[in-house]
């Protein structure tokens, strides 16, 4: 490895390994003050708390990388998750993959509605999914009319699938492990995984370069309406009541995820495991205030804060990197 | 031996006038569109003709409007301030907290929350210009950070036991009319701003700033400053917003305005100011803010469900920015030429 690749991966093992670290501090500062925090049932809560985040943030890192944003997910969340209520109402035998294989692909599909209008009208993506925000979630409360979905109207089967576990693990919590490993593979071993840096990187020179652009681009979105899909199903067999809310305003909340996570707001870099510990290390904050004795109204204002040492750690970083790249004064080292 | 060196003609760059010609255009597009609405609700929808109606439209834009100004300044520059809603909601914490304490004087509380905005615009002026980092990531930061300090503050309570005075006299009209005078404060900031984007050296540098800060930096804007500036604008015009709030609801409550910058963030780019900047007017901002309200409120007295309505918003928003970029395509392919790369960044 030359020396400024060494440089540049350092830095990112660094901003991963730093996440791990606030997360690991948070839960030992945590455990050490009640032992009960690190209780097999609070373990179970807490990754049952952050699954659903998690996987909206790998999907919303995926397009993040590729220097665009997805502010829809909220909204696919909500539809995915009234969809599958309403499918098990009309078919209470309804095996649970293809309940799981219908919200996956009614989130595609809203996903390909998004980047297909980016892709081919060459808009910007903060405004279309601005805009589909809207329509999805104006399609879920016309569709649902002030309806809500209760447990009782879904089999027992599904809704055990929120609360089983193998082996002390949450089987939700597998599904976003799953989905977690599969992204990051392909992230960064496949060519068109690493065209998606590029992309974010600089997209006039990828499209100089020979990649396509449009094409990576609409399917990056895809991917994140799918996992959307994916996650309002896993909130449906969570939750168990379902109305045309579920996932509103969420959207923020996962963009800020990805950001904690080391996921440059402008794309190019940074990691879906980076991502996805910045969704842990969210939910986590929210469990343990109240365990530290803070009033959890303070949860929020933690979140502001962590967000803005977040990229103001990511700016420093980068200042760094950059000095070291072009092989100037190397203070610090 | 002479070298001819090639002489570059100053020619007005066609891609700009083109795109000058389209904005004109939007401008007036959403002014027809807001007309035609009127119009055509008050001859088919019983009531939509009725001046209350109107009052009750103006009510619930003012807040809309009032933030849309700074906003669009801001997104003209290529900046985004997503904490506006948040800024509401910790000035009403603020102002319900203080009239807990005890301060009881009307001004004073006003005061103390228009400088709490100046204060929480600055902080997001100081991260932007001072420590360089993009506005977007920002301001979700202090969204959450501002909205969580709002909780701190006041808790899940509500102060409700303002005078009734005050919150009579905050939506009263003008007298012989139904028009809430507020409203009047809104044209006047609307002026004031509509003066300072259009007919102004730092007006036009706001444009020049969107187009290409670096380039305006070395051409002597003071780029930086006036950034910070217009995100202090933005919190104090907020803040001002969540004084009328409180009042209007007569409720100050940490969950004011949630979700507000959304609403607000459409009404701008509905309105054509271009979300990379460089590009829009505040006539378009303020058809805007005017044409969602009324089609919202005429929508709703004709029975179809308020919640079908955020489809009409959404819809509106993606043709405002595909529409536009679909024509010029059209026309670029007309002319056999390739269509204008447009930047493809959030």
């Amino acid at each position: 490895m030359t020396a400024p690749t060494a440089a540049v991966h350092r830095v990112f093992v660094v901003r991963e390994l730093g996440i791990a670290l606030a997360l690991v501090l948070l839960v030992g500062v945590t455990f050490a003050v009640n032992t009960r925090f690190l209780s097999a049932q609070n373990i179970k809560d807490l990754l049952l708390g952050s699954t659903i985040l998690a996987i909206l943030a790998v999907g919303q890192a995926i397009v993040i990388i590729t220097r665009n944003v997805d502010l829809s997910v909220g909204s696919i969340l909500g539809l995915a998750a009234f969809a599958t209520g309403n499918l098990f109402v009309g078919n209470p035998g309804l095996p649970i993959p293809v309940a799981l294989l219908a919200g996956i692909g009614l989130g595609a599909l809203c996903g390909a509605v998004n980047g297909g209008l980016i892709a081919a009208a060459r808009v910007p993506a903060l405004v279309v999914t601005l805009g589909t925000l809207y329509v999805f979630r104006g399609i879920d409360y016309t569709w649902a009319t002030g309806r809500q979905i209760n447990a009782a109207d879904m089999p027992h089967d599904f809704l055990a699938l929120g609360t089983r576990t193998v082996l002390g693990v949450p089987v939700l919590a597998l599904f976003a492990v799953v989905v977690l490993i599969v992204a990051g593979v392909f992230l960064k071993s496949y060519r068109s995984g690493r065209e998606l840096y590029a992309i974010g990187s600089d997209p006039d020179a990828a499209r100089l370069y020979g990649i396509p652009v449009g094409r990576r681009v609409f399917w990056a979105f895809v991917a994140s309406g799918a996992l959307a899909g994916l996650a309002g199903v896993l909130h449906a067999a969570r939750f168990g009541t379902i109305d045309a809310n579920a996932g509103l305003g969420s959207e923020l909340n996962v963009v800020a995820a990805v950001v904690v996570g080391g996921v440059a707001i402008f794309g190019g870099s940074g990691s879906v495991y980076g991502a996805a510990l910045g969704a842990v290390l969210l939910t986590t904050i929210g469990s343990a205030l109240p365990v530290l004795g803070i009033n959890p109204f303070w949860q929020r204002a933690a979140v502001g804060v962590l967000i803005l040492a977040a990229i103001g750690l990511d700016r420093s970083l980068a200042v760094r990197l950059a000095r070291r790249l072009r092989g100037g004064s190397d203070r610090g080292r | 031996m002479v070298v001819d060196t090639p002489v570059r003609e100053p020619v007005t760059p066609p891609s700009r006038t083109r795109a000058r010609g389209v904005l004109g255009s939007w401008d007036l597009l959403v002014v027809v569109a807001l007309i035609a609405v009127i119009i055509v609700g008050s001859l088919t929808i019983d009531g939509v003709g009725n001046p209350r109606f109107y009052r009750f439209v103006i009510l619930e834009a003012i807040p809309i409007a009032l933030i849309a100004l700074p906003m669009t300044l801001i997104v003209i520059t290529g900046e985004i301030d997503l904490s506006v809603a948040s800024t509401v909601g910790l000035t009403c914490s603020v102002m319900g907290w203080l009239w807990q304490a005890g301060v009881t004087s009307l001004p004073l509380l006003i005061a103390i929350s228009l400088a709490l905005g100046a204060v929480l615009g600055a902080v997001n002026g100081v991260f932007v210009t001072v420590f360089g980092l993009p506005s977007l990531a920002v301001t979700i930061g202090t969204l959450a950070l501002y909205r969580g300090l709002a909780y701190v503050v006041l808790g899940d309570r509500a102060v409700a036991d303002y005078p009734i005075s005050w919150t009579t006299n905050m939506i009263a009209p003008i007298p012989g009319t139904v028009v809430p005078w507020f409203v009047l404060v809104v044209a006047v900031l609307a002026v004031l701003f509509g003066v300072l984007l259009h007919a102004t050296p730092i007006g036009r540098g706001l444009y020049a700033i969107g187009n290409n800060a670096e380039a305006s930096a070395y051409s002597g804007i003071a780029v930086l400053k006036t950034k910070f500036w217009l995100f202090v604008a933005t919190g104090v015009v907020a803040a001002l917003a969540g004084v009328f709030w409180t009042f209007r609801f007569a409720s100050a409550r940490a969950d004011n305005a949630n979700g507000l910058e959304l609403s607000v963030v459409a009404a701008v780019l509905l309105g054509g100011v271009s979300i990379f900047g460089g590009r829009g007017g505040l006539l378009g901002v303020v058809a805007a803010v005017a044409l969602l309200g009324t089609l919202r409120n005429a929508l709703q007295l004709a029975d179809v469900p308020a919640n079908a309505l955020t489809i009409v918003t959404g819809t509106l928003l993606i043709a405002s920015v595909v529409g536009p970029n679909v024509v010029r395509m059209a026309r670029g392919r007309l002319r056999r030429r390739p269509p204008p790369a447009e930047r493809t960044q959030p």
